[in-house]
């Protein structure tokens, strides 16, 4: 930094460069981007307490991740899709189609011996990715160079979907899937560190007994983060940037590992983590990778903070625009396979209405509906608080009349509370 | 002279951070057109907009005494009920409805609460007469020019029956003949004894029809002029609060070879296809050089700049572009930016930002290859370069971070510039680098233009005020009805000498 710049603008600059923020004024900072997980931890609280302890049971703490993993994978693509600017209406009906689909080329449809290998559950998986992404990146074609209004294309897509799964199905249950198929819902990492013993089963006490692998997992993992954590700090410093004090960087990173090492506990001491959470950590990770760093997120960002800007600052929207609608496509199929694995069979009804599930989770988690804002994590606590309080009424037993009805008041109240935040900033 | 209708009573309007009013003072009397001027950002339209009741009685401090009264507006509702009516710069018509059905929104004729036909016809037609506006009521309004909306603005000021009449720029999109029809209406108005509140830049316009004269400057009244003290350069001075001649930096031109070519290039209308809206024009640029566009208003001076600029405007687009003798495809943005060309557009919030993210993001959007590897952004070179950016184009703001919502129109033009600047042009085209900034702002750019042009980059300046071309530029394009009508290096040209080939060429072309 110069000294001979004009004194009233050169000063703020060295502000944020050097100048440490009090912890009080960081805190407050980051109440707004922590607040959201903070609700969900309320949440979970709560219905600890109101549950008599169920929700935080092992068991139950698998479950609950078992059921809204679908909700979450397309939560991804949908976070994506809002930013930009648009709607996916059709993410349920496309799901249910492809776990559909999963099901004819898998169990439905008899193939002959040299289409055989069409069958197999890698392959028609894989099918069913590739059919998904066409699904949407045909939607996204007509959204992003016909300009037709995504809200009109992905209803068409919603009905046209739903028609086809009661097609293919002929209005029937088709199942079970093979085992192999099944694992993907269903299955658990295998133990290749062994189980670890922590009270062994005798006479009056149960036995305790962790999922070894799961463990080692959840420690390397957190060690990574805090890896990754104290690099980035330390880049930041030599540079000149880093203003958050260190106080409050080692109090984030304990309570997140905390939190972190807490749920790793908890699944490792039922069956271990489960396969399809595995998927969805590679996928959130890559997702939070995209939307942060990688140009591509950028542009989602800026194309839709402003579009017509965007276009003149070089960014092909159109294009942009096919790939996100191709993304989403491929998200729901995977999140149609997972549903159907989870079930172990596909039905006509399947999928339909998750995508009001999946719209307010991302709506929850802070985007906005007109575009350019709006983060992966958030979505994803969007899509746990929703989550937990399907399972939280659900244990308590509460209709399921009123879960909907509180439900709705849920998302109004989150959206209410955020735009109420930002007028106020 | 007649009574007072209006009287402003040391008026302070603040905004966090900012005092955009402070203690103005303003009187209007019974039928008198009564012009503020000043520079943008004076606090003109704050000062109207506390007057209409779009700032709520309450939310600034002083007095408004209208007809004798004080008043306590709490919306514009409420104003409008007392016969001040606004007209905004932006019209406020609804396109697709029709001229009545435009001039009686919100005050519907009505029978019993459904609406009477024949009634809202009938008054819109006298209206339409009283503004001099031969139209049918039913025709809609977007089948009607700029000029004649805005008698329809009038006109529905009218229905409403106006006692002072507050016009933002109402001439700022008109040709002189709409202007001095719409002038001459407000003359008219005189004798019927409604008052106008007319805040106008064009100061011919304000010399030829006001009584008096209030200059506002920095949210200051700076004084109050009767008619036979009126003079532009009276005004200019007041306005500025400096002669005219430290408006631009000082430019020692170090031009080198033609660097950017364009030639023979012809576009027709997006709609209409056999509009042709720029005609076989030619243009060049030298290493160095700031080159300027004078035109009116609908010349095609912006409608050039954006088809050549990856096509984004028109369509039927001919022609052909010379980068250093090499021809060049400027057909989409990416190309034309990969060649080194950049556009600032003269609408930086349309056009220009994203308002809703920060100025590092908006600083580095039109060459994110510029921060990353493989797609992947490196985050410190980004902070870097925003930070780098950010000093040199002056920014004012609190860091990086900051939201270009929320900063004023030069330091929003000031994000704009680092953008493209980061883009590092060969060819940098401005369309109305200063619009709506205020002075000292404006001098800023100049400045920073002037330090482009000394690192050798071709500079392209579009701009509607012709002091800002004649103080800016090494030479000047007459850009009329989508053909150059004349060049001149800005050391021969002066207004007089644009405005007679524009008028010549209109004659031509008539």
């Amino acid at each position: 930094m110069s000294t001979e710049t004009a004194p009233q603008t050169a000063a703020p600059v060295e502000a944020a460069r050097n100048q440490p923020l009090s912890i009080w004024g960081a805190l407050q900072s980051n109440i707004r981007d922590y607040g959201l997980l903070l609700v969900l931890i309320l949440i979970m609280l709560f219905f600890q307490a109101v549950t008599d302890g169920v929700l935080f049971k092992p068991l139950n703490l698998t479950n609950i991740i078992l059921q809204n993993s679908y909700i979450i994978v397309m939560a991804l693509g949908m976070l994506l899709v809002i930013v930009a600017g648009h709607i996916d209406l059709s993410v349920g009906s496309v799901a249910g189609f492809i776990g559909a689909l999963a099901a004819m080329l898998m169990v439905g449809w008899k193939f002959p011996p040299e289409l055989a290998f069409l069958a197999n559950p890698i392959i028609a998986g894989l099918i069913c990715l590739v059919v998904g992404a066409l699904i949407g990146g045909l939607q996204g074609y007509l959204i992003a160079y016909y300009r037709i209004p995504a809200f009109i294309v992905t209803l068409a897509g919603m009905l046209i979907f739903k028609g086809l799964s009661l097609a293919i199905l002929a209005g029937k249950s088709v199942g079970p899937f093979p085992a192999e198929f099944q694992l993907l819902s269903a299955g658990f990492i295998p133990d290749f560190v062994g189980p670890i013993t922590l009270v062994p089963a005798s006479e009056g006490v149960q036995p305790l007994v962790l999922h070894g692998a799961t463990i080692v997992i959840g420690i390397v993992g957190v060690l990574a983060m805090l890896a990754l954590a104290l690099r980035g700090r330390s880049r930041r410093i030599a540079r000149g940037y880093e203003n958050e004090p260190f106080a409050l960087f080692v109090i984030k990173n304990v309570v997140i590992s905390a939190i972190v090492l807490f749920f790793t506990y908890m699944l490792a001491s039922y069956k271990g983590l489960p396969n399809v959470l595995v998927v969805m950590g590679l996928l959130i990770g890559l997702f939070v990778f995209l939307t942060k760093r990688l140009t591509f997120g950028r542009r989602i960002y800026a194309m839709g903070g402003n579009l017509k800007a965007a276009a003149l600052s070089g960014i092909k929207t159109e294009r942009l625009t096919f790939y996100i609608f191709a993304i989403m496509g491929a998200l729901a199929a995977l999140a149609g396979m997972i549903y159907a694995a989870r079930l172990n069979s596909a039905t006509p009804k399947a999928g339909q209405g998750l995508e009001l599930d999946v719209i307010a989770a991302v709506f929850i988690g802070g985007a906005s509906a007109l575009g350019g804002v709006g983060q992966v994590a958030g979505a994803v606590i969007g899509a746990f608080i929703m989550g937990v309080m399907n399972n939280g009424m659900s244990i308590m037993g509460i209709n399921i009349d009123l879960q909907q009805m509180i439900k709705g008041v849920v998302l109004l109240a989150a959206v209410f509370f955020d735009l109420y935040n930002k007028n106020k900033a | 002279m007649a009574d007072t209708i209006l009287e402003m009573r040391s008026i302070t309007k603040t905004f966090p951070g900012v005092k955009a009013l402070e203690n103005v003072n303003l009187d209007v009397r019974a039928g008198e057109i009564h012009a503020i001027v000043g520079e943008n950002g004076a606090g003109k339209s704050t000062l109207m907009k506390v007057l209409s009741g779009v700032y709520p009685y309450g939310s600034y401090d002083g007095q408004i005494v209208y007809q004798g009264k004080e008043c306590q507006f709490k919306s514009i509702r409420d104003s409008e009920h007392q016969g001040i009516v606004i007209i905004h710069q932006e019209l406020a018509l609804v396109p697709l409805l029709s001229i009545a059905e435009n001039i009686y929104l919100g005050n519907e004729q009505t029978r019993a609460g459904i609406i009477d036909w024949e009634e809202t016809r009938a008054g819109a037609s006298q209206l339409l007469k009283k503004v001099g506006l031969s139209e049918d009521p039913d025709t809609l309004i977007t089948n009607i020019g700029v000029g004649k909306q805005q008698l329809v603005e009038i006109a529905k000021a009218l229905s409403k029956e106006v006692k002072l009449l507050i016009l933002d720029e109402p001439t700022a999109s008109l040709s002189e003949k709409d202007s001095d029809a719409l002038l001459n209406l407000l003359i008219g108005f005189k004798q019927q004894g409604i008052s106008s509140i007319l805040i106008s830049h064009k100061l011919n316009e304000i010399s030829k029809v006001a009584d008096r004269i209030t200059v506002i400057r920095d949210g200051h009244t700076i004084e109050t002029l009767n008619k036979n003290e009126i003079s532009e350069d009276r005004i200019i001075t007041s306005m500025v609060g400096r002669s005219l001649e430290d408006r631009y930096p000082p430019r020692q031109p170090a031009i080198g070879e033609t660097v950017f070519e364009v030639k023979n290039w012809s576009v027709f209308h997006p709609q209409h296809r056999d509009r042709q809206v720029i005609k076989n024009l030619d243009l060049t640029i030298r290493k160095g050089e700031v080159v300027g566009i004078a035109g009116l208003m609908g010349s095609g001076r912006t409608e050039f700049a954006m088809s050549l600029f990856g096509k984004s405007y028109g369509q039927r687009i001919s022609g052909e572009v010379f980068l250093h003798g090499k021809k060049i495809d400027t057909s989409t943005v990416q190309k034309a930016v990969s060649h080194g060309i950049a556009y600032a557009t003269e609408d930086r919030k349309t056009y220009g930002l994203n308002l809703i993210d920060h100025i590092k993001h908006n600083t580095t959007i039109a060459n994110l290859l510029g921060v990353s590897r493989w797609g992947v952004i490196d985050d410190l070179a980004e902070l870097d370069a925003a930070n780098d950016y950010r000093k040199k184009t002056n920014i004012r703001s609190s860091s990086v971070y900051q939201t270009t919502g929320n900063l004023s129109g030069g330091n929003q033009q000031k994000v704009v510039l680092s953008k493209w600047l980061f883009a590092n042009p060969e060819v940098l085209i401005l369309d109305e680098p200063t619009r709506g900034i205020d002075v000292g702002a404006k001098y800023e750019i100049y400045t920073i233009i002037n330090q482009l042009a000394a690192q050798g980059k071709a500079i392209l300046v579009i701009s509607s005020e012709m002091p800002e071309l004649l103080g800016i530029t090494d030479r000047i394009y007459v850009v009329n009805e989508g053909r150059v009508v004349g060049e001149m290096p800005t050391a021969e040209a002066s207004q007089e000498k644009i405005m007679r080939a524009i008028v010549r060429a209109e004659g031509k072309a008539s």
